[in-house]
């Protein structure tokens, strides 16, 4: 990786990420990159195996769902401090009900697929207006999924996160209308607004498109940082929490960008995964990687939310700075890909 | 102590026989020192004995001495022709020439205040909509349903008589879809025995009623006010919850054959919507009405499930229903 850097890299600024990278699973791709692909795919089904013996003894145990009494206790908290109408839907469209039939859904992905782990979950307030920005990857938004999931499933008590997602999901059948039930919103900087204004938790990506689908060569390196996110959070007054997902970039490895088909269809990217060869339309289906996720101490900024580019930028640069560091603690302590 | 004759409040009301011109004329009628003159061609059966009816076009230079006999204080404009099935130039003669001329009168004849009826329509549903729609967005509406561009030069053109004629105070409403017994497009759709709607997408809708209606377009007529408000009523709801509040079973279609469908049901006089307007069951037009609910002092009487359920009969008019309802109305306000 670092050998290799060409002018085409611009993810220099993740230097340590990168190192970090290499230390942990970049252990497993330096193999591959000694040439020696016989102990990368040993370890890496000995990892594999290692983590479906994990998920069997979950759902053997039946111990992945939480109990009637819990689900019923967070249900009630979540539809508590809401304004719902007289539908019970709110005037984006999320309903607590449709999360409630949701949550099985999600703590499968969460629990035995992803077995996601979180660190230090309390630095998401209890309450009030907070903006969420994470690093965006994977070809599939999992990542933003799994943040949500954690936040209902294992933050005491839960939190909704309301997030921002392309225009492009709100046109697809039942995928639009299933974001809008749980809370997404579009990605528009009014919706943002009022939201914080109702004083919700709102996660941003703002890597954007860039970010998720971005080739495997290029993970863990953040894309260039939005800073729309960064004016609306000195508008409203919002504290920004950083959050560090690592090891959603593995569960889909893509090598390109289809842009043309993407155009034609009028989608924001289309991945190119090798996997495609052998498995089809299969090839999309997320590995079971094992999810990291760390949420950092809330950022507080205050200044002119109408300053010049590079003002913002210096500010989003300190967000951008503290979603690195996360992320290479996050490489730095994890052992491989699936466990 | 002599007391003080309250001078009469003279209104015009263009349209007074479409069914918010009926329900407008009773609710004004109702209150004290009123007095009503109508324009329409149309009839405007058991019309009340001292409102005047002029049964003329109001294109017609004939409306004019209308105004040089009477100082009117407020024109209510209703009279927007919203019939898809009329010619595209009769739509726009009728609309645009329409609004034309009730602001030539209106500023040749010194009328303090005219009142637009345009529609959230405007805003038009996208993809992109955010969830609240304030009242400078820009007005789409026609990029993927070209028949309601009358409608937005309408509202634009009322729009530029806050500058042309700034002594009028010139009010535009923008209602969310108005539910009753009115003749029109969302209240005849929940009037269908199975609405259609389309697989996969369940947009949030807001509705009014068309009492609460009523109650913000005499709201608006309060001297001093102006400018452009979008009119909300209950909380916003999704589509399919409002077709189970009408009492009606949805009829669902794949959104790639709906089209397809929609147009021969139009051709066929099945279907008396465009096709163009299946965007509306996709997308959401949601709208902010927090100007009009702190300027206007708004709040709306009915439900979403009142609202949906007086949308299940083309209006008659029941005019000891509304003796009790205007009474209840205007009371408190008095």
């Amino acid at each position: 990786m670092g050998e290799r850097r060409g002018p085409r890299d611009r993810g220099h600024r993740l230097g340590r990420t990168a190192r970090a990278a290499r230390t942990t699973a970049g252990q497993i791709i330096a193999a591959a990159e000694s040439r020696r692909p016989q102990r990368l795919v040993e370890r890496l089904w000995g990892e594999l195996s290692e983590a479906i013996g994990e998920a069997r003894q979950l759902v053997g145990g039946h111990s992945w769902r939480m109990s009637e009494e819990e689900l019923e206790r967070r249900y009630t908290h979540l539809v508590g401090n809401k304004n719902l109408g007289e539908a019970g839907v709110d005037p984006f469209g999320f309903s607590p009900h449709y999360v409630r039939k949701v949550i099985p859904v999600l703590e499968f992905m969460h629990r035995v697929w992803f077995r996601v782990e979180t660190h230090d979950i309390e630095n998401v307030p209890e309450q009030g207006r907070c903006l969420i920005i994470g690093n965006h990857s994977g070809q599939l938004p999992f990542d933003g999924a799994m943040v949500g999931a954690s936040l209902l499933l294992e933050r005491d008590p839960p939190r909704m996160i309301r997030s921002m997602v392309e225009k492009f999901a709100i046109r697809t059948p039942w995928f639009g209308t299933f974001c809008m039930r749980c809370g997404q919103v579009t990605g528009l900087p009014d919706n943002c607004r009022r939201l914080l204004e109702r004083e919700e938790a709102v996660m941003v990506f703002p890597e954007g498109a860039r970010g998720i689908s971005k080739p495997f060569r290029d993970r863990y390196k953040l894309a260039a940082f939005g800073h729309g996110f960064m004016r609306l959070a000195l508008e409203t007054g919002s504290p920004i929490i950083p959050v560090g997902v690592v090891g959603a970039e593995e569960q889909i490895i893509n090598v390109g960008d289809f842009t043309a088909l993407a155009r034609l269809l009028n989608t924001p990217s289309i991945p190119l995964p090798p996997l495609a060869l052998v498995l089809g339309p299969l090839a999309m289906v997320p590995a079971p990687v094992k999810y990291r996720i760390y949420f950092g101490e809330p950022l507080h900024f205050t200044g002119d939310p109408n300053d010049d580019d590079a003002v913002i930028a210096k500010k989003v640069a300190v967000v951008t700075a503290a979603i690195e560091a996360l992320v290479s603690r996050g490489l730095a302590e994890r052992k491989g890909i699936f466990i | 102590m002599a007391r003080r004759k309250k001078r009469t409040t003279k209104v015009v009301i263009t349209g007074i026989s479409g069914r918010l011109g009926q329900l407008l004329a009773r609710r004004l009628h109702r209150l004290p020192d009123h007095e009503i003159i109508g324009i329409d061609r149309r009839l405007f059966p058991r019309c009340p004995k001292d409102v005047e009816h002029l049964r003329i076009d109001i294109r017609r230079k004939a409306c004019e001495d209308l105004f040089r006999r009477k100082q009117i204080d407020v024109i209510y404009h209703l009279g927007l022709m919203h019939d898809p099935r009329r010619s595209s130039q009769e739509h726009h003669t009728w609309n645009i020439l329409g609004t034309q001329r009730v602001f030539d009168y209106a500023s040749r004849h010194g009328v303090p205040k005219v009142v637009v009826l345009s529609s959230t329509d405007v805003y038009g549903p996208q993809d992109d909509n955010p969830a609240f729609i304030s009242e400078d967005a820009p007005l789409l509406g026609a990029q993927r349903f070209s028949q309601i561009r009358d409608l937005i030069s309408v509202d634009m053109m009322a729009q530029s008589y806050f500058w042309k004629a700034p002594e009028i105070e010139t009010v535009v409403l923008r209602p969310v879809h108005i539910l009753g017994g009115v003749n029109n497009a969302m209240s005849n759709y929940l009037r269908m025995t199975r609405p259609p709607v389309i697989f996969g997408f369940d947009p949030m809708m807001q509705v009014i009623h068309e009492e609460d209606l009523i109650s913000a377009i005499v709201a608006a007529s309060t001297p001093g006010l102006r400018g452009i408000y979008n009119i909300t009523g209950p909380d916003a709801l999704p589509l399919r919850r409002l077709v189970e509040l009408a009492g009606r079973t949805p009829l669902e279609v794949p959104h790639f054959v709906a089209p397809v469908i929609a147009r021969q049901a139009w051709t066929m006089h099945l279907l008396n919507a465009p096709a163009a307007e299946l965007a509306y069951l996709r997308f959401a037009v949601t709208v902010d009405g927090t100007r009009a609910t702190k300027l206007l002092r708004l709040a709306p009487q009915y439900s979403a499930a009142q609202s949906a359920q007086a949308a299940r009969r083309l209006g008659v008019y029941d005019a000891e229903a509304d003796a009790a309802r205007s009474v209840a109305l205007t009371a408190p306000t008095r």
